[in-house]
């Protein structure tokens, strides 16, 4: 008798090819939609992106951190200051945000790695206060106010005239198409980083922290090494997609950079309502969110109010989010990380 | 030679002292018995060993090196694995990769190189029927039986078991004693704590007796257990 470990399963192939569809499906989108459903899909894009290293750290790590604003508003601030004092193209200074958001982020995990549960939590949020507060002081990018990218810079973004002359529309539309093929593109590697992460022996290790560290730490799993790694590796995505969302949006503020709302209320409230610790969690949970945003954006205040009750009555009723519901009913996985153990006939080969 | 030595070890609790000056040798190869009452400080004296808890005062040192400040997952990858009074399964993960990530992260293997081992770990705990469910599904007695796998998975030269005996039926224990003893056949030094007597004894060879935290007695079980002290402490409990 031999023994193989397995984890693809019939759905998981039946959804790699529909995901693969998919994702062709949104390459070719900016071919046939209008400027309004890109720019929707570019939201909903950079929010995934951001929730998916949210869960990363919050839901594998147990990291709870609420000061990942920090990381994005550093990663828009970055790709300013490239593109303001240095005069480089503003998608090649998009990399310059995840770079500064790392690093931040050594020091800050220097700092809050000491403390536990709500203690690292608040910290997280206090550094951001910060960061925020010393970056606008930044004379240069318009201090409290902020300022907007050039418009020397914005007219012939590295890309924008082929898509112009491609699909025939113009300038700023061109931006957006191109801000959404690189929010596409960003969130497919996110995504796809993550998973690989996942099925390896450090995606296993992982798994048992967010189990139970304890018992981790007890069968030889380096908790802190993977810690640092989690949360270096979410800064760096989330500086980058800061980088990338204010690019697109061409104008930058410290309250809109460093928003705890926008960023990271938005961002846990995805991850929980579609599922924390799971992959397939936030893009159910964008999804939602997206919905809700559009029903309830007349709303005004009670938006907001709606959105917390919302996400306190999943957190009491579906601990594990809406895809938690339903791969306990189903035993669906989209992304299959389950590794099965295989008794096979013949000898044994792995 | 020793593999494990504690010498005058303590901890308190503020101003309870639950271990108090510990002192005593562990020949490798040797399995050792833990008893002592309720309280006694049986699992704080594994939580030490395996760098859970830090002393207060004293030294510990496995296989000839001091290990008394090293944290508990060094001390994995040097040889020395648990299991807990209280089950600590990874709920979300199933039982084989329970023991999965205990063999590719105590050995520091790959997932392939381990896989034969761990089922095998699994048929020998009884474990094989269940290992693509979810942990978190486990009756208490499987996260018993999954304590002990998971600890083997690590592949120990010193196995601390806390309890996995108790509240088992005859047969299951039975099962479970020979597990062990193959265990321990194969040259693994073993710590057991256990409540359940007959067990224990027919698997230790020195036993080692626990009372407010102090060593009131350690040696070769028919003589431990024949002494008056131990059975003033046992009254009333079935040896
Ligand atoms: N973290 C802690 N803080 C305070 N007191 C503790 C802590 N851990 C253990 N104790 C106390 O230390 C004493 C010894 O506990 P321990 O768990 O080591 O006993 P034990 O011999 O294993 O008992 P049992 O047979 O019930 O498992 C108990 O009185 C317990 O309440
Ligand atoms: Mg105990």
């Amino acid at each position: 008798m031999g023994h193989v470990i397995r984890t693809r399963t019939r759905a998981s192939t039946v959804a790699a090819i529909v995901g693969a569809i998919v994702v062709l499906g949104l390459a070719l989108l900016p071919l046939v939609a209008g400027r309004g459903l890109i720019q929707d899909m570019f939201f909903i894009l950079t929010m995934l992106v951001l929730a998916q290293f949210w869960n990363l750290l919050a839901g594998y790590g147990g990291l709870v951190s609420i000061g990942q604003q920090a990381f994005v508003g550093l990663g828009a601030y970055a790709m300013f200051a490239g593109v303001i004092l240095a005069g480089i193209d503003p998608v090649w200074a998009i990399p310059l945000g995840g770079l500064a958001a790392v690093i931040v982020a050594v020091p800050t995990a220097f700092f809050a790695f000491r403390l536990a549960g709500a203690y690292f939590a608040i910290a997280t949020w206090v550094i951001a206060e910060v960061v925020r507060l010393s970056v606008a002081q930044w004379k240069t990018l318009g201090g409290g106010t902020g300022t907007s990218l050039p418009r020397t810079a914005t007219r012939d973004i590295a890309g924008t005239g082929w898509i112009e002359a491609a699909l025939d529309v113009r300038g700023a539309a061109a931006r957006d198409i191109l801000a959404y093929w690189l929010a596409l593109g960003l969130a497919l590697l996110a995504i796809g980083a993550i998973y690989g992460l996942l099925r390896s022996r450090r995606g296993l290790a992982l798994a048992s922290i967010r189990d139970n560290e304890e018992a981790a730490r007890s069968v030889g799993v380096d908790a802190a090494r993977l810690k640092w790694s989690v949360f270096l590796a979410a800064a760096f995505g989330t500086g980058i997609a800061g980088g990338l969302i204010f690019m697109q949006i061409a104008r930058i503020s410290p309250d809109a950079a460093f928003s705890v709302t926008e960023w990271t209320a938005f961002v846990i409230f995805i991850v929980v309502i579609g599922g924390i610790g799971t992959i397939e969690g936030p893009i159910l949970g964008v999804l939602v969110f997206f919905a809700l945003q559009k029903l309830l954006a007349d709303f005004g205040a009670w938006y907001l109010i709606a959105l917390g009750v919302i996400g306190i009555a999943v957190m009491l009723f579906a601990p594990r989010g809406l895809w938690g519901l339903i791969s306990h009913r189903t035993g669906l996985e989209l992304f299959p990380i389950r590794r099965r153990l295989i008794t096979t006939k013949g000898n044994d080969h792995g | 030679m020793s593999i494990l030595s504690l010498a005058g070890v303590s901890k308190s609790y503020g101003s309870l002292k639950v271990t108090d000056d510990v002192t005593f040798d562990l020949p490798e190869g040797q399995a050792l018995g833990i008893i002592g009452p309720n309280g006694a400080g049986k699992s704080t004296l594994f939580n030490l060993i395996t760098g859970n808890v830090l002393p207060d005062a004293g030294r510990i040192a496995f296989d000839g090196r001091d290990v008394t400040r090293t944290p508990p997952m060094r001390r994995c990858l040097a040889g020395i694995g648990r299991s807990f009074q209280i089950p600590q399964p990874f709920d979300r993960l199933t039982v084989f990769e329970n023991l999965l990530v205990a063999a590719t992260h105590g050995r520091g293997q790959g997932e392939a190189a381990v896989v034969r081992d761990c089922a095998d770990i699994l048929e020998r705990c009884e474990l094989s029927a269940r290992a693509n469910d979810p942990a978190g599904g486990l009756s208490l007695l499987g996260r018993k039986r999954l304590e002990l796998a998971r600890a083997m998975a690590t592949r120990p030269r010193l196995l601390l078991l806390d309890e996995i005996a108790g509240g088992l039926t005859e047969g299951e224990c039975t099962a479970l004693i020979r597990t062990i003893r193959d265990v321990h056949a194969q040259g693994v030094t073993i710590i057991w704590i256990e409540h359940v007597l007959h067990a224990l004894n027919s698997v230790v060879e020195r036993l080692l007796v626990l009372d407010f935290g102090r060593v009131i007695g350690i040696g070769e079980p028919g003589e431990i257990m024949a002494s008056q002290e131990v059975r003033e402490i046992y009254l009333g409990i079935e040896i």
